[in-house]
């Protein structure tokens, strides 16, 4: 995973609630058996105007030109301002996946659903959740004259546009992300406790062990 | 100490150690597999040149993407390459680590979280994780699953475990009865019109009160099913007989001694009467009727005889904004009957609503009634190849194709609309599945969430309507 220390970037504000996984990344770039190639699609039916398929060249779609990231001034955007409950629903991890090969390192929001932040988690992707007022706040100085924000993971700091505010975020997630650890590594440092446990769950609970013939 | 509830009791069961970063190592006992969320965790396995920890804990089946025509054709009948490549990256990664498997040709296919209970895959008291939200289906059994995404995916095949932070205890009671004609789907409309699409958000759920004990297992499926659309990862039910009954005697259950000790392990999975929950809400069954989804979020429910709600009846600003933007993408007047909507095609099937039960409850509105001339397709694709058997058995078939419906092979199909089965742009749809999102069943397509009842009454009346009213 690539670390996430510190990142200086522009901000778009993505002003709706509940933004679901289907409406990051459609359904139909989901019949790809790879990790790349979801970033032109992003947002795809709110991007274009037309109806997305997998492999079209994007510089021959119709553009929606009012939609937020088409907006020239947020053409460099790097880090997503957006509502509660962004990315709820299907536990498609694409979406985490389109989001980063757009360009976004980072996302904040007054609240996320479960399983996006686990996925984004396990991608490097950087969530920060704030309060409403500070994400309302963000919001204004993005629509209005611009926003360039710094995120300082180590030190929990968010500062720009005249805001300073120290974010939370859980010291195993902090560790993970700065250090760019292996998730599944750090589990398999205890592969001689697991082997241990199902040992016991083996003895305890032999159902679950059975398989039919 | 004090009491504990399910989930802190699977939980304690399954708790290997603490991975001294603050997540705790928790052991997977089933691992649900199919083919659009797998093929990246397949692939990093095999990268990072690490083993299948236990094979058996894995059960794999193609579901989103096969077509539900034409199945005897197998792989081949997939004219989709891209979804056709994704059902043969998956035979090839069950070969390659010996994972088991039921094909697009076997009987036994059919939607995941289908298949699963049916085959007595999911036991009570088991972790099951699954890359699909609506793995939470099989909490009904009062089994700890929940959806995960592709590394978590990898991260179970490698480990058998996920790292994770405990959720906290909501608890949902439901009391009273439901009345004639109001089903499972109802009841979890309601709840999640109260509870909202994020309400539920950090919390594993438990679904309690007479309501829910009254309901079948397809019935506590259907709810714990859509946990997931009030924010839930996990939704479950505490074990009772019913549960029991239902396990008892299928292919993976187990039998004889083995069987007793289970099933005494089983009946302690209920909730301490001390146990507590940081969240409780409360319902009566009985004041619920059926229910239609209006907007683009599965929070967005009305009872059958409401009328489209105006945007400034939300006092929460990004409420009325979502409201704005729903009425819009739904093209909807507030103050429009949902009763008086049209419906262009209408969809019975989805790991929500796709089992026998399902299909009985919509074939007995269905009997001796036609589809509406106005409905441009009737779609009735059952969860598995075994409730298809099933309901053919019974005849359930012939009345769906007596009325007009097609009677499809089982598969996810216009739930999500990943194969040929879609709306098209500005088609409204009365579907049983779980999401109303824009465009989840095709592009610029309108979902009307809805009962399986009530999807037969809509296409037999062409628009929403009662279904008390044609029982």
């Amino acid at each position: 995973m690539t670390p996430f220390v510190r990142h200086t970037g522009l901000a778009a504000p993505l002003d709706r609630a509940n933004v679901d996984t289907d409406q990051i990344i459609p359904k139909q770039f989901l019949k790809s058996i790879r990790r790349t190639g979801f970033g032109d699609n992003l947002f795809d039916a709110w991007r274009y105007q037309d109806e997305g398929d997998i492999g079209q060249n994007p510089n021959e779609r119709r553009i929606d030109h009012d939609f937020v990231l088409n907006l020239p001034r947020y053409a460099d955007a790097s880090i997503l301002l957006a509502r509660a409950n962004f990315g709820c629903g299907s536990s498609r991890e694409h979406a985490v996946w389109a989001l980063l090969e757009y360009g976004f390192r980072c996302v904040i929001a007054p609240s996320f659903a479960d399983i996006f932040f686990t996925n984004a988690q396990k991608n490097g992707l950087l969530l920060i959740v704030l309060q409403d007022e500070v994400v309302a706040h963000l919001f204004a100085k993005a629509q209005g004259e611009g926003l360039t924000l710094t995120v300082d993971l180590p030190t929990q700091t968010l500062s720009g546009g005249g805001t300073d505010v120290r974010f939370n975020i859980a010291p195993e997630r902090k560790r993970l992300l700065v250090e760019g650890l292996d998730d599944i590594g750090l589990t398999l440092h205890h592969a001689d406790a697991i082997r241990a446990f199902e040992a016991k769950h083996r003895a305890r609970m032999p159902w679950i062990f059975e398989e039919p013939a | 100490m004090a009491g504990r509830t399910v989930y802190d009791k699977i939980w304690d069961d399954h708790a290997v150690a603490e991975r001294g970063d603050g997540m705790t190592i928790l052991y997977v006992d089933r691992h649900l597999l199919h083919e659009v969320t797998s093929p990246q965790a397949f692939e990093g396995l095999a990268l990072a040149g690490r083993e299948l920890w236990r094979r058996s804990a894995n059960l794999a089946t193609p579901d989103h993407n096969v077509p539900t025509t034409n199945r005897a054709a197998g792989i081949d009948g997939i004219d989709d390459p891209i979804a056709k490549e994704q059902v043969v990256v998956l035979d090839a990664n069950c070969r390659r680590y010996g994972v088991r498997q039921f094909e697009m040709t076997d009987v036994r296919q059919g939607i995941v979280h289908v298949i699963g209970p049916e085959q007595g895959a999911t036991l009570p008291g088991m972790t099951i994780v699954c890359g699909d939200s609506h793995t939470s289906t099989h909490g009904a059994f009062a089994a700890l699953a929940h959806g995960i995404g592709t590394s978590e995916v990898e991260h179970v095949l490698a480990t058998q475990c996920l790292a994770q932070r405990k959720s906290r205890n909501m608890r949902i009671l439901a009391e009273g009865e439901l009345n004639l004609g109001v089903s499972a789907k109802d009841m979890v409309l309601a709840i999640i019109r109260r509870v909202g699409t994020a309400g539920a958000t950090g919390h594993a759920i438990e679904y309690a009160g007479s309501a829910v004990r009254a309901l079948t297992m397809e019935g506590r499926m259907t709810l714990c099913n859509m946990s997931i659309e009030a924010g839930g990862r996990a939704g479950l039910v505490a074990v009772d007989d019913t549960t029991v009954d239902y396990v008892r005697g299928r292919p993976f259950a187990p039998v004889g001694a083995t069987w007793d000790e289970a099933e005494a392990y089983w009946r302690t999975l209920v909730s301490d009467d001390d146990a507590v929950f940081d969240e409780e809400i409360v319902l009566n069954a009985a004041e619920i009727g059926p229910q239609v989804t209006w907007g683009t979020s599965p929070e967005l429910v009305l009872g059958i005889d409401e009328e489209v709600p105006a945007a400034h009846f939300f006092e929460d600003a990004s409420k009325r904004e979502l409201c704005e933007r729903a009425l819009e993408y739904m093209d909807l007047k507030p103050g429009t009957p949902i009763a008086s909507l049209p419906v262009d095609r209408v969809f019975i099937g989805s790991c929500t609503n796709g089992r026998i039960e399902d299909f009985r409850a919509a074939a007995q509105v269905l009997d001796g009634r036609k589809v509406a001339r106005n409905v441009v397709q009737a779609m009735a694709v059952p969860g598995s190849g075994l409730v298809k058997r099933q309901a053919e058995a019974e005849g359930l078939d012939s009345v769906f194709k007596a009325a007009g419906f097609e009677w499809r092979d089982p598969g996810c199909s216009m739930c999500l609309a990943m194969n040929a089965d879609r709306l098209y742009p500005g088609e409204r749809s009365a579907a049983t599945s779980n999401r109303n999102f824009e465009g989840r069943q095709g592009y610029r397509g309108r979902t009307h969430l809805v009962s399986p009842a009530m999807a037969a009454a809509a296409a037999v009346a062409g628009h929403f309507t009662d279904v008390r009213e044609m029982l």
